[in-house]
């Protein structure tokens, strides 16, 4: 297939032009790209606070900015990374894109309600950028109470309304997931033949729907509180501060298993396609799945164990949180298992999949120092959090994300991407990572305590190694901008599979037809069948004409 | 594939997959809900645990009265959109409008009702904030109580408030003739939301206004 043919054949992407096509679109795959545009949009918003933390924090004393600016800061880049990047990036955007595909639908379930669900994300936005317009807000993503609802003097309220408007979306998202994954499966498409991307996203859904809600009525009340002086949370007012956050972890941990969910699910999609195997114990690492997102919904003391919740609460607690390590170990060993024998090619996604488990696996081995209790008296609110939970954020989800983008954009754009640069972005992104975060865990261990903008200065040197390594994973990250850009209009044609990967998503020309497939698959085997050819996976996959 | 029908989306197969789709969304969406609530309710339980005295005081502050002709209003209210949604599903499209109509017009009592009772609180200076007066010693937590009071019931009445308006939404359509026996999700879908708002208040009477009055 050549240039000019594809641009003759009808596809998502030029069956109409115009604004208006997009912006009243219902296609699930023009939504993804929309959320696409905005989630790239906020990490860049994010990156560039994230870039001041890191100039404040070259010299000891604080010569760039004030501690009120700094707190800013570092609120508004927990703020717009996680509420606006990390949670909906790859549900949103890949999920979006993907779930109708893998499955054999024609769309989501509720086309109208996707739409919406990304004006409410929006709206959510253009508060919380408005209340960084207007002067910030200092009290850390976290809103600990009494400081949030009575204390501090910035756009408190603003920013929780952009949270709580937000929030809605990630609940339509879910719920429309969650039916799609129900109701649309094509003929043949047993729940033991999904790929584990849909596994990975159903249970992300479910934390979804049970956990959003419960911040956007703990948010309600902060604001009541802040504006009313309704006594709920102030201790002056006989509120209970601990009370604000047992509800305020009971979503925001869960969150944390949004975040690297769906990032599981992508790196089982390219383990399996780069090393040509099936996924070692598919249905133990689907299940596994299920397990995080139900255990994860009952750790979330373990983030107050130095804020006065019984000592009997903490312990359990610690237990509950080393055991959902279990079912995230059990998928990094199958990962492994799935590499054993395979035959790898080491294509970009991959060198994103080998980074993400390992990375992962530093991340969720300090999670278990931060889960004992003893160890996490010492280390509690140092920058050993700051470094782990990057490790997982940044390492695990964003490096999922980049894999997801590489290995889908041939199917999203119907173009490839320069393979050498993006292996030389991985490579620059692996390190500049590590040589950001890994200095954070010794800087933490020796007891630099996280949010303040000055320091002594024995921690200046691990804390210049820190800036370093960010200098470098901002080129990393403009890299793949650059050329994923670069690619729209120079990149050469994709076809159907340009990675001879398993899966109805690949079955269908690139870029695919506005109602995802020539004719309604009917499928005949289960994910990663890599010892089959492509064609016996599906009816679609006898092609029409070659 | 089956006959497509005008009000079948064109990413469904069939009718009966649509109809199952829209069916589980509003379960889902429902579950969302209760946790929405429940975060309330957690918070109210936990001081409620503290303050046992003051939360029976204030509990006494309310009009049980009141409160319980809106529980019978509520209750009437899902009698009459079951009894809708059953005029639907037999293709009787006046009975669909009158029941409608008359669940309306108890939703609107039950907010005036409440809305009086807002207005008397009001009076009595037991709205949170810097009129509250309250028994001295029991002031701080009673006015938790009755900022609890207000969060919650305020809440449910915003709920009933969308389930009025999408009940006259429903309205203006069946007028239209859209709803027959073979498509009447809407008309479903929303009973089952309504019946939800009243289940919050069934919840909600009890622990707000009854538990008190035992101590």
């Amino acid at each position: 297939m050549n240039v000019s043919e594809v641009e003759r054949r009808e596809h998502y992407l030029n069956v109409n032009y115009g604004i208006r096509s997009w912006l009243l679109t219902t296609d699930h795959k023009r939504i993804a790209w929309l959320y696409l545009l905005s989630v790239t949009l906020f990490f860049f918003i994010g990156g560039f606070f994230a870039t001041l933390i890191r100039l404040e924090l070259l010299t000891p004393q604080g010569d760039l900015v004030q501690a009120e600016t700094y707190n800013k800061l570092f609120t508004m880049h927990g703020v717009t990374m996680i509420f606006f990047f990390l949670i909906p990036s790859i549900p949103a955007v890949l999920g979006n894109f993907l779930v109708p595909m893998m499955i054999g639908a024609r769309d989501l379930a509720f086309p109208r309600l996707n739409l919406a669900s990304w004006y409410i994300f929006i709206l959510g936005g253009a508060f919380t950028v408005m209340a960084a317009a207007a002067g910030g807000v200092d009290t850390g993503w976290t809103f600990y109470t009494p400081y949030s609802s009575i204390y501090s003097n910035t756009h408190v309220v603003l920013t929780v309304v952009g949270i709580f408007v937000t929030g809605f979306s990630s609940i339509l998202t879910g719920l429309n997931f969650i039916v799609t994954i129900h109701k649309m499966r094509a003929p043949g498409m047993t729940w033991f033949r999904l790929p584990l991307f849909i596994w990975a996203h159903y249970a992300t859904s479910i934390i979804f729907v049970l956990g959003t809600p419960v911040i956007a009525i703990t948010l309600v009340l902060v604001a009541l509180e802040r504006i009313f002086r309704l006594g709920i949370f102030d201790p002056a007012l006989g509120g209970d501060p601990v009370l604000f956050q047992h509800l305020f972890w009971f979503y925001s941990h869960p969150a944390v298993y949004i975040m690297v969910l769906p990032a599981m699910g992508v790196v089982s999609e390219l383990i399996a396609c780069f090393s040509r195997k099936r996924v070692f114990g598919y249905s133990v690492v689907a299940f596994a799945s299920l397990g995080i997102a139900v255990i994860g919904f009952l750790v979330w003391g373990h983030h107050m164990f130095v804020s006065g919740q019984s000592v009997h609460a903490g312990m359990i607690f610690s237990l509950l949180s080393f055991l959902v390590a279990i079912p995230s170990a059990i998928k990094v060993f199958n990962w492994t298992a799935t590499l054993y024998k395979g035959s790898i090619s080491y294509d970009a996604p991959m060198l994103y999949a080998l980074g993400f488990i390992g990375l992962f696996t530093i991340g969720g081995l300090t999670g278990l120092f931060l889960a004992t209790l003893g160890i996490d008296v010492h280390v509690h609110d140092t920058y050993f959090v700051i470094a782990h939970f990057h490790y997982i954020m940044v390492g695990g989800s964003v490096m999922g994300y980049l894999g997801g983008i590489h290995f889908w954009w041939p199917k999203m754009t119907g173009r490839r991407y320069p393979e050498g640069w993006a292996r030389l972005a991985a490579l620059i992104i692996f390190i500049g990572f590590n040589l950001t975060f890994f200095p954070q865990f010794v800087l933490g261990y020796i007891g630099m305590p996280r949010r303040y903008h000055v320091y002594p200065p024995e921690f200046q040197v691990l804390n210049v190694m820190s800036t370093a390594g960010a200098s470098i994973l901002a080129v990393g990250y403009l890299l793949p901008l650059t050329y994923l850009i670069w690619s729209l209009r120079y990149g050469t044609v994709a076809g159907r599979n340009p990675w001879g990967a398993r899966g109805l998503e690949w079955e269908t020309p690139s870029p695919p037809p506005t109602e995802n497939f020539e004719r309604t698959p009917i499928v005949t085997e289960g994910a990663y069948a890599y010892e089959k050819a492509p064609e016996e996976i599906s009816t679609l996959g006898r092609p029409a004409h070659v | 594939m089956s006959k497509v029908e005008p009000f079948q989306a064109h990413h469904f197969d069939d009718v009966e997959q649509q109809h199952e789709a829209s069916w589980l969304g509003m379960w889902v969406f429902l579950a969302t809900e209760v946790m929405f609530f429940g975060g309330m309710f957690a918070g109210y339980f936990v001081y409620r645990h503290w303050y046992l005295q003051a939360f029976a005081a204030a509990s006494n502050h309310l009009d049980v009265l009141l409160g319980g002709i809106n529980t019978a209003v509520l209750i009437c209210s899902s009698f009459t959109v079951a009894l809708a949604v059953h005029s639907a599903e037999t293709d009787r499209r006046k009975p669909l409008i009158a029941f409608l109509l008359l669940t309306i017009v108890l939703g609107l009592a039950f907010l005036g009702i409440k809305f009086y009772e807002y207005h008397t609180k009001f009076e009595e200076h037991l709205v949170p904030g810097s009129s509250f007066s309250f028994e001295a010693s029991l002031a701080r937590p009673a006015e938790i109580f009755f900022s609890f009071y207000f969060a919650m019931t305020g809440m449910h009445a915003l709920h009933m408030i969308i389930g009025i308006g999408l009940m006259t939404a429903l309205i203006f359509q069946a007028r239209r003739g859209r709803f027959s026996s073979f498509y009447y999700t809407p008309v479903e879908l929303t009973g089952l939301y309504w019946h939800f708002v009243d289940i919050v208040w069934i919840f909600l009477f009890p622990l707000l206004y009854l538990l008190g009055r035992h101590l």
